[in-house]
């Protein structure tokens, strides 16, 4: 069952569930942070809207800057900025921030230490019919390798909003992921967040849990959905959902495999590098057990509808629910 | 107020001394960048010790002027200024590149009070200052009095990033800004105008909104005057194309672009020394 405990969405299994892109979350978030802290500024790079970064450059012009289609420099602006006390927030696609703009992120942002918050949209193959080019399934790896960056992969639209105002007060140069499609939302305004603590989002009623399942982003939704469906068929599983992938919260997932013997990740990235990887770092270290990993397998994306490609990688109902069987033959 | 002849005559003085530190301390580290340091010196020294505001004493002083180095490799001449300058003791200047040292092969900022911000890898310098003079622009409107310094070298602006920032400074009017390019015409390669021609470099420059000053980098008159004239220029960011001759100060060096990467052995730092107390 949902764990009452985080007060989640209880129509996240209906019809009308409401749907909402983390971007907007992320939107909101950054508003409500501007306004609470003046240091804050915003630089895009010629996606504005497309980010969701409109809605603080229309609360604080004087505060949001256009970088033009320029992502190293972004990178590095921003940088300079938070030399001189501010905390920016700089935003484009994934693809090319971090991608693109790597080796700035890592020397100018966290080799120099400086609070800067990297905004990645876009994000996973979802982003559908752009194509390959424009889907970044490799940010996580890229970041969560570069020392004092945390990194951070909302659930929902709810979670991207308090993610983005609880990273604007920490001096960490941080990175999150933002995605584009509409995505149901599985938390509410009253479910709380903390960087770096996981959460039990669905839990066995009565029986023990057979399977734990680690989940991050909106692909978390439908790893709920196999979670319902094994509680019917009388099987316990149980789901954390792992926003923060770096500094993770390592005692939960050790915890979990001590709990249920059996680890499966899900996540909408390469499976090499990224969640999967994070997490059987953790666990070889501490409490090995048997993991499998649902993610794209070394190969690039390309255009299709959110729903094909995600069934393709493995990330759709079935996919997760066949893994899920498989671990515990 | 210009610079005085007085005021000439002690700061070629102390750039040679600057000079003399710079190739002991490449010596003893057996490592390191020689060509860049040596030529600049004459630019560090009017700016740390004319143009710049700042204060020894209290690197973290919020009123002081930025300095952005973006050619990291070059940092033996930024090391030995600062010592002169009494950010920390020259006593120090015998550890560069050593472990543990404040005096990282490249800058580090957390490693170095007074080191604005960590460099090395080419190219990323401009953006940096350019994000600090739009963030005081922010707080303290157009007139702060604060000034944001970058220097580069010429090789690096073969860096795209380096033009994504120029377009950036020329689009935001940054009159605080003022860059100071080494134009010693060598990179590690060769020749910059064989490796990637830059010419017409001025020009360039132009084209993105600043206001370009070329200068002799070794005259001390040259340079202190360029420097007043691009705080006197409100209105665009200004470019100070300083032709140098690279290891400036030790003729058996000069032009050389093998110099660029390599420290002197115990024979050639005599030589140098020879020629730097004549």
């Amino acid at each position: 069952m949902l764990n009452p405990k985080l007060k989640l969405n209880e129509k996240l299994f209906s019809e009308d569930c409401e749907k909402k892109p983390t971007r907007n979350g992320f939107g909101e978030g950054l508003v409500k942070a501007g306004k609470k802290n003046k240091q804050i500024v915003a630089l895009c790079c010629d996606l504005t809207e497309s980010v969701r970064m409109h809605f603080f450059k229309e609360a604080y012009p004087e505060r949001f800057i256009e970088v033009g289609v320029a992502e190293q420099n972004l990178a590095s602006v921003a940088s300079g900025m938070a030399a001189m006390g501010k905390i920016p927030f700089a935003a484009s696609y994934a693809m090319f921030n971090p991608g693109r703009n790597w080796e700035q992120i890592r020397t100018t942002v966290a080799y120099n230490n400086v609070p800067v918050k990297i905004v990645g949209g876009h994000a996973g193959v979802s982003v559908a019919q752009d194509g390959g080019t424009h889907q970044a399934i490799e940010d996580i790896a890229i970041t969560r390798v570069i020392p004092r960056m945390e990194v951070i992969v909302p659930v929902d639209a709810h979670q991207a909003d308090l993610a983005t105002q609880a990273i604007a007060q920490t001096d960490a140069p941080t990175y999150i992921r933002l995605e584009k499609q509409k995505t149901r939302v599985i938390t509410t305004p009253k479910t709380p967040f903390e960087i770096g603590r996981a959460q039990v989002l669905w839990e066995p009623e009565t029986m023990s849990a057979r399977v734990g399942i680690i989940s991050c982003g909106s692909v978390t939704a439908t790893v709920l959905d196999v979670a319902h469906y094994f509680e019917e068929k009388g099987i316990g599983v149980k789901v954390l959902n792992m926003h923060t992938i770096k500094p993770m919260d390592k005692e939960a997932v050790i915890a979990l495999a001590k709990e249920t013997e059996r680890i499966v990740t899900v996540e909408e990235h390469q499976r090499a590098g990224g969640l999967g990887s994070a997490v059987a770092e953790v666990l070889v270290e501490n409490h090995p057990v048997p993991m499998r990993m649902c993610g794209v397998d070394d190969v690039f994306g390309e255009s299709g509808t959110a729903d094909e490609l995600l069934a393709k990688h493995g990330l759709d109902f079935n996919g997760i629910k066949e893994v899920v069987e498989d671990i515990m033959r | 107020m210009s610079i005085t002849p007085e005021q000439v005559t002690e700061l070629e003085k102390k750039a040679n001394d600057i000079r003399i530190d710079i190739v002991k301390s490449l010596a003893k580290a057996g490592t390191g960048h020689t060509a860049g340091p040596l030529d600049m010196a004459d630019v560090f020294t009017t700016l740390y010790f004319y143009s710049m505001r700042h204060n020894p004493k209290k690197p973290d002083w919020e009123g002081r002027d930025r300095l952005v180095l973006s050619n990291g490799h070059i940092c033996p001449v930024l090391y030995v200024t600062m010592a002169h300058a009494g950010y920390f003791a020259a006593s120090q200047l015998d550890t560069l590149r050593v472990f543990g040292s404040s005096l990282q092969g490249h800058p580090h900022r957390e490693y170095l009070p007074g080191i604005e911000t960590s460099s090395g890898p080419l190219g990323s310098g401009l953006s940096q200052a350019v994000g600090m003079a739009l963030a005081d622009r922010i707080d303290n409107g157009k007139t702060s009095g604060k000034f944001f310094y970058c220097l580069m070298g010429d090789g690096e602006t073969n860096e795209g990033q380096i033009w994504e920032a120029a377009m950036m400074a020329g689009k935001e009017q940054l009159g605080n800004l003022i860059c100071v390019v080494d134009r010693n015409n060598i990179q590690i390669d060769g020749f910059t105008e064989d490796i990637m021609p830059l010419e017409p470099y001025a020009d360039k420059w132009e084209a993105f909104g600043f206001h370009v000053i070329s200068i002799d980098g070794h005259n001390i008159e040259e340079i202190a005057d360029a420097i007043d004239q691009g705080k006197a220029v409100f209105e665009k960011p200004t470019m100070i194309i300083a032709r140098t001759i690279s290891s400036k100060g030790v003729p058996a060096w000069e032009r050389d672009f093998h110099w660029h990467g390599k420290p002197p052995k115990d024979d050639e730092l005599q030589v140098a020394l020879d020629a730097l107390k004549k």
